[in-house]
């Protein structure tokens, strides 16, 4: 149906996304695989000389990368662990028929519309703080010691606060999957006197699983990306002890100038982000494709 | 017995919920609360929710004694801005893919899905870099370039959705009528895509308000929305909870009620199709 004419039409409206797209992605990216080569830092004025992957090499045998690999995976895992099983609870509770279900759908979405600056400072200061924070009032009246929380567990609290963020998405995503759950399955299975447990480990969690695939691999993809809130709450420290990969090379690339560190260290983050990637666009090709 | 039965659960997983979801809310009323009070109540040991002597004097303090007013201005430009900006380029693209189909569409539509997956941090110092020579450090110009790049692949994606909705038979029988294609995009295609585009607009203006990577890397004093002035009272000096609810008040509220409303915008355009 198509005319020749249609189809130069469609290629010339398609040009300017792709290539501002190409633009965005490869030239950059080409630009950091260039200098993650170079003995390169702004602060001293040098010839940029050619190093090989000395620069890999000094970024993944850094100690500070060791832990802040480390840390990266439990703050990624942490967060994945309790969003999915919140939302998995948060999603059968919402599908149940109860008074004033809108509402509670709005109050369960809202933390996912706060900018992450808000929620992080709105935590550190008014639950979190040692002093005056709401935790530390009901330590002190329950008559416990109030925990410091972003100097005894920061990797921790940056969970917490990263998941109270994360878990309305995940929850809202498997209610829409749970919504299109056949009723007459769980009917069938309620003839056949299953209780609520077999009810859900044999038929809910099965309808659920390409959602929760779903949701850990996109999760994934953003939470390997975690930055303002550590650079509100703890600037990645004591020491290293909440410094994510993506936190590690902002502080090389920005604070530190070393453009080659910093490029190596974005290369190595583009492999384990492509990792996660390669399978989240398996699904996406197969969903295309039904 | 059943009526009854199902009531009795009704009234169990109403209050469950109530309560779950009242405790995932809170930071978020105490936020609001706090901006309330004056800065010796809301550090007070023995905290109130409501019984306290309400006070506008954050709010003055904040839109009087600090630029709030030109870093929200900032965070309208910038979002607003790369929405427009982006629905410009996005809408012919997925027009395109939408209405002339060939064997590569869907693996061009997943490769520009695949350029949200590329993290940041791996083009972090040359777009720093290109930014300083170009002279685009801290200036609202060159965060709504980055916001445009970044959120036009979700764009492209949502409007795509969208427009594969429209059947192919309206713009078919527009053709018998001798329309032609610029006719067919402007006075078919855009009333029926109207809604598809606005709320594809909505959620891009909520992201690219709340984007909090590029804003705090590439913004200082003059271009800082309202993530990144945000950010400046982490290092706070005397009291100061009162002020920072205030000022995370004014800039959460806004985005909270257009969320509200986009909520089913939220699954098409994060879920990248991976969930139907």
């Amino acid at each position: 149906m198509a005319t020749t004419q249609s189809r130069t039409l469609a290629r010339i409206m398609l040009f300017p996304s792709v290539i501002l797209l190409l633009a965005w992605m490869i030239v950059p990216l080409c630009m950091t695989l260039y200098f993650s080569f170079l003995d390169y830092n702004l602060l001293i004025p040098g010839n940029n000389d050619f190093v090989g992957f000395l620069n890999y090499e000094f970024f993944l045998t850094d100690p500070a990368f060791i832990e802040s690999f480390f840390n990266t995976l439990w703050l990624v895992g942490g967060v994945l662990l309790i969003t999915i099983c919140g939302g998995i609870g948060l999603a059968i509770l919402l599908d149940q028929a109860i008074w004033g279900r809108n509402y509670v759908r709005i109050m369960v979405l809202a933390p996912f519309f706060v900018m992450p600056t808000v929620s992080a400072l709105v935590w550190k200061n008014m639950f979190m703080n040692p002093v005056n924070g709401l935790f530390a009032h009901f330590a002190n009246w329950l008559g416990f010691a109030p925990v410091d929380f972003f100097a005894q567990i920061p990797l921790l609290s940056i969970i917490i606060i990263v998941s109270w963020q994360w878990l309305p998405f995940a929850a809202l995503i498997l209610l829409t999957a749970i919504q299109s759950l056949d009723r007459e399955q769980l009917e069938a299975a309620d003839l056949d006197g299953a209780g609520p447990f077999s009810k859900f480990y044999y038929i809910v969690l099965p309808h659920l699983s390409r959602a929760i695939t779903a949701v850990i691999l996109i999760e994934t993809i953003f939470l390997l990306s975690i930055f303002a809130e550590i650079l509100v709450t703890t600037s990645g420290g004591p020491g290293y002890a909440s410094t994510n990969i993506t936190y590690l090379i902002y502080t090389q690339s920005l604070l530190q100038f070393d453009v080659g560190g910093g490029s190596a260290g974005g290369i190595v983050a583009v492999i384990i982000a492509n990792i996660v990637a390669i399978f989240l666009m398996r699904l996406i090709g197969k969903n295309l494709e039904d | 017995m059943a009526n009854k039965n199902s009531n009795k659960s009704k009234i169990i997983y109403t209050l469950l919920a109530w309560t779950i979801s009242g405790m995932i809310f809170f930071p978020i009323l105490w936020t609001l609360i706090t901006s309330f009070k004056t800065e010796a109540e809301a550090i007070s040991a023995s905290p109130s929710l409501f019984m306290f002597d309400w006070t506008l004097v954050n709010y003055s303090d904040v839109l009087n004694r600090s630029p709030y007013f030109d870093h929200f201005w900032n965070s309208v430009v910038i979002s607003v801005g790369s929405s427009l900006l982006g629905l410009l380029i996005a809408i012919p693209a997925a027009w395109s893919m939408a209405f002339v189909q060939n064997k590569r569409t869907k693996n061009l539509l997943m490769w520009m899905l695949s350029t949200k997956m590329l993290p940041p941090v791996g083009v972090l110092i040359p777009i720093y870099l290109l930014f300083r020579d170009f002279s685009l450090l801290d200036t609202k110009l060159g965060l709504v370039i980055v916001m445009t790049l970044i959120n036009l692949p979700i764009m492209v994606w949502m409007l795509y959705t969208y427009f594969k909705e429209i059947p192919h038979e309206i713009l078919e029988a527009s053709r018998m009528d001798g329309a032609g294609i610029v006719e067919e995009i402007f006075h078919v295609l855009l009333p029926i895509a109207l809604p598809g585009i606005a709320s594809t607009l909505l959620l891009n203006v909520i992201l690219a308000w709340n984007e909090a990577f590029w804003t705090l890397i590439l913004t200082a004093a003059n271009a800082a929305p309202l993530t990144a002035f945000i950010a400046s009272y982490s290092s706070p000096e005397g009291l100061f909870y009162a002020k920072l609810s205030a000022a995370s008040a004014m800039a959460i509220v806004p985005i909270l009620i257009l969320g509200w409303f986009s909520q089913k915008q939220l699954v098409r355009g994060l879920s990248f199709g991976a969930v139907k």
